[in-house]
């Protein structure tokens, strides 16, 4: 009855979304960005993601609206073609294929043309190409008159800009700033020296044009932003420079009336100037992150801000945020693990500097970012930030061990540890204890301790000076002054082995075992007398992964080391139970189950291993999952089970296992195993809806019935069921009243008589049973009175006794009738 | 928009000893009035009845002062030689003593001459004490004897000659008047019952026996002798329960504290230790000027009262309950509730429109500067003189974020002799305190770079200058002997543990089953694994 197909590797998202700028829709109730290969549509009061526009093959490279018709935009892709969308129901409208362009980002849009920025990879130059839009009603459209506009222009479509209604173009490259006047065909060149004076730094790094005015914005490395005016001459042109930014201006936009400028930078302060008042600016400082891009809304009524942090900030033409989208926030590297928090059930890591966010997996969406270095972010580059780099939660979750550290180049490492209990008042963590510089030297791996029943909560800490140390809460009230204060953290154990550094740690699923890897040993320790138990060793390299298996597998410890060796020890006889040649990234234990699984990487692509530590066999394998090495993945329990009962994605039925995909030029996305849809071979899935409880019954019964389960085609369906379907397929707003459709409904679950006999037996017994759930709204009486109708006097043995008969007798009549 | 975060200042553990109830409690007594003896303090004893005066055995005499008299009321001045252990009786009428000439008195406390002589002892008695009864008295002596004497007719009732070695202390039972506990420098402690004529038990201390103590339910004896304190259970037949060595001299005197919960000891080694009688734990430490030879306490803690061996004898009086809050009544008056409340708690009508305020932040000074990037100022707001002096914490707290901007070289640099002569006065006052010292560092190297230039144009400035050195100079050599210690300490501790034989197991013949390597290499789904 139900068709598994193979297990997927499905994106679930993360995608950056401040890869372009943002556009928004000429009534300020949308905003569009490109985010990986869709384009998603956000509300910019709601800050909800109402839907994507799905359809692109490659990174999306740029939206803009079409001029012309305010419900529909421009989409283009890496994928070399240029969509046409209806926004608001998300419909394709047309493609343009352009075969040549293998790098297409920005573009700007006369009325007929689309003026997109091309890679020539012949000629490893970047141009402007004006793409004529052919006007026929084809869905997909080849276009073929490409004519060059510019050619040599910068990669970053932030330095070309359109004019005052389309006149001409202003491209900056470098020091040079070109402006092309459409009509006169005619192009002006500007040059400004490599280093002024001061030592500031010229280079051009954004474009913006007065919408009203002859006038172009530069901004430039050095922080500067140029006003040029009279720029039609070649020699009498001037400029003015207004300075604020102290760093690069990477984004430099005016209002629609022209009456302000905006620019921001590195600083993550907007900056908007009075045009041609330029000393009075107003500041919307703390940002969060550094700005990228700036746009206006076509009315100006919003501003919108997109930030590095992956976030776009909706800002009120008042200078006052009103909405912020955020995005998965991915610094340079993920330092922390991916850990699913155990109360909110969402997906942790770093995020903005100094902060831990919680992400919502099902939702794709940022939940909140929690501060765990609580000191104002100076926006610099080049300065030595703290960086949440360890975090690990407890199995309630309802507490949280960060570590933070801070490396300047000549001064001592500053670390901290702190233990953050979970207020259940507030629903967020409130920071109880921080130790300051809990080790000497970077804390290598930090776990906690897992048993739910243990009456103490532990932390193991292990550094590279060579200890490990165990951190217990202690509400000892005698130690302090004054009783107001809580329990609080502090050291219960310091331990060593011969100097050797710890890597990592792992506590058994009960918590009586501690397992630290000091090198190639793996010391196991017992938490409750801290007394050393065993060392197991695997000498040649050092272990990098330990991993204890759970449920029915816990007398076994896993563990990687770094000569691409996989072994299993069995602590009850302290002896290598098995061990295999993988060169293992990542191994990881479901927390639900007694599965592990391995990413292995092999030629650079990485194969994904699931299997028992009891048994020989993976449970599943699959070969390049992705390209490049897997480092961080997790399993997240599911919110309820399924009931798979294939084996190869049974392991699936507890939880799910999320990967981030490795660093390739495309934004890491977050990416899941999903196991096969279920499939019934009758008919499509349905939705576990009343409706699908009382028909699917019926086909059940349809099913159970010993002769069409044996045969091997299917059955024509009764015909009501057509009528179903359009019941339930028409929407609800569109359908007469209930009353009117009820009895339609009911007959139509009636089978015609004209049916074969065995048929209509059957279908009076289906009849019995959708006519008993229909009533069942009224009353609720047993199906036997129903069917006794004629009878009543009946008893119910002997009904059963009935039915029987009706069955057997009906189980060898056909053989009579083909016979 | 996210507000302004201010500096977060680091809060430090508190250093020295930990605040603790009993800390508290004993340190709640006023500078102890000091009175010169002629002699050793032999011997101190509280009157049992109000005004509970104390009797003092320093040399021939016996002075008795009064609760807070500086000046003895009386004095007892008829000993040939050394007087020891004046007592008083349960009444407080009686005082006896013993003497270095062997005879006994009995004096009458408001009288002068003795009412009797007990004479029978052939060398000093060091103990003397009365029977619960009151009409007999317990004698120790170094002729290795203890004897009961009857008071009315000053006769001799009992003998015990049971001690090899001088006897120096001793204790009459309070419940009981046949019992009584004597400790002799043979190391025994005997427990005798004056209705049989041999001790009923004998405990073994180990060392000369200089103190006894019978604990108010008289079910626990503790014993000093030696450095160690004992506690025996008498109720267990002499059973030893603690043995406590917290003195490195020897233990000279025991005494409990009033409600019983704590016991005090004092020693040669000029220290007053309290211990909590649950655990035996060491809670409270007194020190003195020299070696204690007698202690104690008055009721109710009332005052603490020691004899030392160079003739001092010191009183601590307890401060009373109003003086101890005359501290805070100092403090300025901070205006009442009322003014803080008012308006905050008016709840709104139902019809009233509510003007939300926006929240101010309040910033600390130097916040509101950093807030700004004006980068000296807040340098120069931390480095004001109240921040400076009592809230170290805060000035390296700013410092500190100075340098995690990357500022603090300009906030730094531009100062005037003046504000450079603070700067180095508040760097010799913290920079080896290690709690400030890592951040101190980097500030103190940039300082001297950044200032180079201008040596030698400012006196004050080199002055500083050069103690700054001497003061580093001096950290490193006590680093160096820090450390020469630490490694002393190291080897010590390494020979001291025994060592452990940790099981370890060689993998190097462990066989792998092949199977699962050829199972996990081809990675092939099984085909049995298919539905």
């Amino acid at each position: 009855m139900v068709e598994h197909g193979d297990i997927r590797v499905v994106h679930r998202g993360g995608s950056k979304i401040n890869f372009r700028e943002p556009v928004i829709t000429h009534d300020s109730r949308y905003l569009l960005c490109a985010s990986g290969e869709c384009v998603k549509v956000f509300s910019t009061s709601t800050e909800e993601c109402i839907h994507d526009l799905r359809g692109h093959t490659g990174l999306v490279t740029g939206v803009l609206l079409k001029p012309s018709n305010h419900l529909q935009v421009y989409s283009c892709s890496a994928d070399g073609t240029v969509r046409l969308w209806d926004y608001t129901d998300g419909i394709l409208i047309k493609v343009q294929l352009d075969s040549c362009i293998v790098f297409a980002p920005v573009f700007a849009v006369s009325v007929i043309a689309v003026i997109i920025l091309v890679w020539k990879a012949g000629h490893n130059l970047f141009q402007l190409v004006a793409v004529d839009l052919p006007q026929s009603g084809d869905q997909l459209v080849e276009a073929r008159e490409l004519s060059a506009v510019l050619s040599d222009v910068s990669s970053n479509p932030a330095a070309i800009v359109f004019g005052r209604g389309g006149e001409y173009i202003a491209s900056a490259n470098g020091l040079h700033l070109e402006v092309y006047f459409f009509k006169k065909q005619k192009s002006y060149r500007f040059s400004l020296k490599e280093d002024n004076k001061k030592g500031g730094k010229n280079t051009v790094t954004c474009v913006a044009c007065h919408p009203k005015d002859d006038c172009i914005a530069t901004g430039h490395e050095d922080g500067k932003i140029r006003l040029w005016r009279n720029f039609n001459h070649k020699k009498e042109y001037t400029y003015s420079t207004l300075h604020w930014h102290h760093s690069a201006v990477s984004s430099l936009c005016f209002t629609p009336e022209g009456t302000n400028l905006l620019s921001g930078g590195m600083e993550s302060v907007l900056v908007q100037w009075r045009y041609n008042q330029e000393s009075e600016r107003d500041f919307l400082p703390r940002l969060g992150s550094a700005i990228t891009h700036i746009t206006v809304s076509p009315d100006g009524a919003l501003f919108c801000t997109s930030h590095s942090d992956n976030k776009i900030t909706i800002i009120q033409s008042c200078v006052k945020v009103s909405a912020v989208i955020q995005g998965l926030v991915k610094g340079e590297s993920v330092r922390t693990d991916m850990m699913v928090d155990p109360r909110s059930k969402s997906l942790v890591l770093n995020g903005k500097p100094g902060h831990l966010q919680f992400y919502s997996l099902p939702r794709d969406k940022l939940l909140y970012n929690l501060d765990i270095v609580q000191q104002e972010y100076i926006h610099e580059s080049g300065l030595e930030q703290f960086e949440v780099v360890k975090a690990a939660f407890d199995a309630s979750g309802s507490w949280l061990a960060t570590v933070e550290e801070r490396k300047q180049k000549d001064a001592e490492l500053e670390l901290n540890l702190k233990l953050w209990a979970f207020d259940e008042q507030t629903q967020s963590f409130v920071l109880n204890t921080t130790i300051s510089a809990p080790h000497e030297a970077r804390i290598t791996a930090m776990c906690f301790c897992h048993a739910t029943d243990s009456q103490t909560t532990m932390l193991v800490s292990t550094s590279k000076d060579g200890h490990f140390k165990a951190w217990q809460l202690v509400s000892d009230r005698a130690l302090y002054r004054k009783a107001e204060f809580g329990p609080s953290w502090s050291c219960d154990f310091v331990g060593a082995y011969h100097g050797l550094v710890p890597e990592c740690c792992c506590f058994s699923a009960d918590g009586s075992l501690l397992a630290v890897s000091f090198q190639e040993v793996v010391t196991v320790w017992s938490p409750a007398s801290w007394e050393l138990l065993t060392t197991l060793s695997q000498p040649p390299k050092a272990v990098r992964d330990l991993c204890f298996g759970r449920l029915s597998c816990s007398k076994y410890l896993l563990g990687t080391t770094a000569n691409n060796l996989l072994c299993c020890w069995n602590l009850l006889t302290c002896s290598l139970e098995w061990s295999t040649s993988m060169d293992i990234s990542l191994l990881l234990a479901d927390p639900l189950t007694e599965n592990m699984a391995a990413f292995c990487c092999q030629a650079g692509s990485t194969d994904l291993f699931v299997f028992k530590p009891s048994e020989p066999r993976p449970v599943f394998s699959q070969k390049a999952v992705c390209s490049g090495k897997v480092t961080r993945a997790v399993f997240a329990p599911r919110e309820e089970m399924l009931e798979s009962c294939e084996e190869s994605s049974q392991w699936l039925n507890h939880s799910q296992l999320y990967f981030l995909t490795p660093d390739l030029p495309v934004f890491p996305d977050i990416v899941i195993f999903l196991p096969p849809p279920f499939k019934l071979v009758i008919d499509d899935s349905v939705a576990m809806t009343p409706f699908y409880l009382l028909l699917g019954k019926h086909r059940q019964q349809e099913d159970a019935d010993p002769l069409s389960g044996l045969s091997a085609e299917r059955r024509p369906l009764p015909q009501c069921s057509v009528a179903i379907k359009e019941l339930l397929q028409t929407p609800a707003h569109v359908l007469p009243s209930t009353s009117f459709l009820c009895s339609m409904f009911v007959q139509s679950l009636l089978i015609s008589e004209t049916k074969h006999v065995e048929e209509e037996m059957e279908s009076e017994k289906e009849e019995e049973d959708s006519e008993g759930e229909m009533e069942s709204s009224t009353q609720r009486p047993e199906q036997a009175s129903l069917g006794g109708q004629a009878a009543p006097a009946l008893t119910k043995a002997q009904l059963r006794e009935l039915k029987r008969v009706k069955k057997l007798d009906h189980s060898w009549f056909p053989g009579l009738l083909h016979s | 928009m996210a507000s302004f975060k201010p500096t977060k200042v680091q809060v430090y553990p508190k250093l020295g000893e930990k605040v603790t109830q009993d800390t508290l409690y004993w340190k709640n007594y006023k500078a102890p009035v000091q009175i010169k003896e002629f002699g050793a303090i032999t011997n101190i004893d509280f009157s049992p009845v109000a005004p509970h005066n104390f009797a003092v055995t320093a040399f021939t005499r016996i002075h008795i002062y009064g609760p807070f008299s500086q000046e003895p009321v009386k004095t007892f001045t008829r000993f040939k030689d050394t007087a020891y252990c004046g007592r008083f009786r349960s009444d407080g009428q009686l005082l006896v003593a013993g003497c270095e000439d062997s005879v006994v008195r009995l004096f009458d406390v408001s009288g002068k001459v003795a009412l009797r002589m007990f004479k029978g002892h052939t060398k000093a008695v060091h103990i003397t004490d009365f029977t619960s009864d009151r009409y007999q008295i317990l004698t120790g002596s170094d002729d290795y004897t203890c004897r009961l004497w009857d008071i009315p007719n000053a006769t001799e009732l009992n003998t015990y000659q049971e001690h090899t070695d001088y006897i120096r202390c001793g204790v009459t039972s309070k419940l009981n008047r046949d019992l009584f506990i004597t400790g002799s420098y043979d190391h025994t402690l005997k427990l005798f019952d004056a209705r049989a004529d041999k001790s009923v038990m004998t405990m073994d201390h180990g060392q000369p026996v200089e103190s006894l103590l019978l604990y108010p339910s008289e079910g626990l004896l503790v014993s000093a002798g030696g450095r160690h304190v004992k506690v025996w259970d008498l109720l267990k037949g002499g059973q030893p329960l603690v043995s406590l060595k917290n003195h490195h001299k020897t233990v000279t005197c025991l005494c409990l504290s009033s409600s019983g919960h704590r016991l005090l000891s004092a020693s040669l080694d000029r220290h007053v230790k309290v211990y909590n009688t649950t655990n035996y734990k060491v809670v409270h430490n007194f020190d003195y000027a020299a070696s204690i030879l007698s202690l104690a306490l008055a009721p109710d803690d009332e005052s603490i009262v020691v004899g030392m061996t160079n003739s001092i004898l010191s009183i601590k009086h307890r401060k009373s309950l109003d003086e101890s809050k005359e501290i805070s009544g100092q403090q300025r008056r901070q205006p009442s509730y009322r003014v803080f409340v008012k308006g905050k708690n008016y709840v709104p009508k139902q019809d009233d429109y509510l003007v939300s305020k926006p929240v101010k932040q309040h910033l600390a000074k130097y916040d509101k500067q950093l807030k700004k990037f004006n980068v000296s100022k807040a340098l120069d707001t931390a480095l004001e003189t109240w921040t400076r002096l009592r809230k170290p914490e805060i000035t390296v707290a700013v410092i500190k974020e100075l340098d995690r901007r990357g500022t603090l070289k300009n906030a730094l640099a531009g100062r005037d002799e003046q504000g450079l002569a603070r700067l180095l006065n508040f760097l010799i006052g913290n920079v080896v305190d290690p709690r400030f010292a890592p951040v101190l560092v980097t500030a103190a190297e940039m300082i001297l770079d950044i200032y180079q230039s201008v040596i030698g144009q400012s006196s004050v400035v080199d002055r500083q200058l050069l103690r700054l050195q001497e003061l580093l100079e001096r950290e490193i050599d006590y680093q160096q002997d820090l450390l020469e210690v630490l490694g002393m300490l190291d080897t010590m501790f390494a020979s001291s543990l025994p060592r452990k034989e940790v099981p370890s197991l060689d993998f190097f013949n462990v066989s792998v089953s092949y199977d699962i390597i050829d199972s996990l290499l081809t990675c092939q789904p099984w085909s049995n694994g298919k539905m």
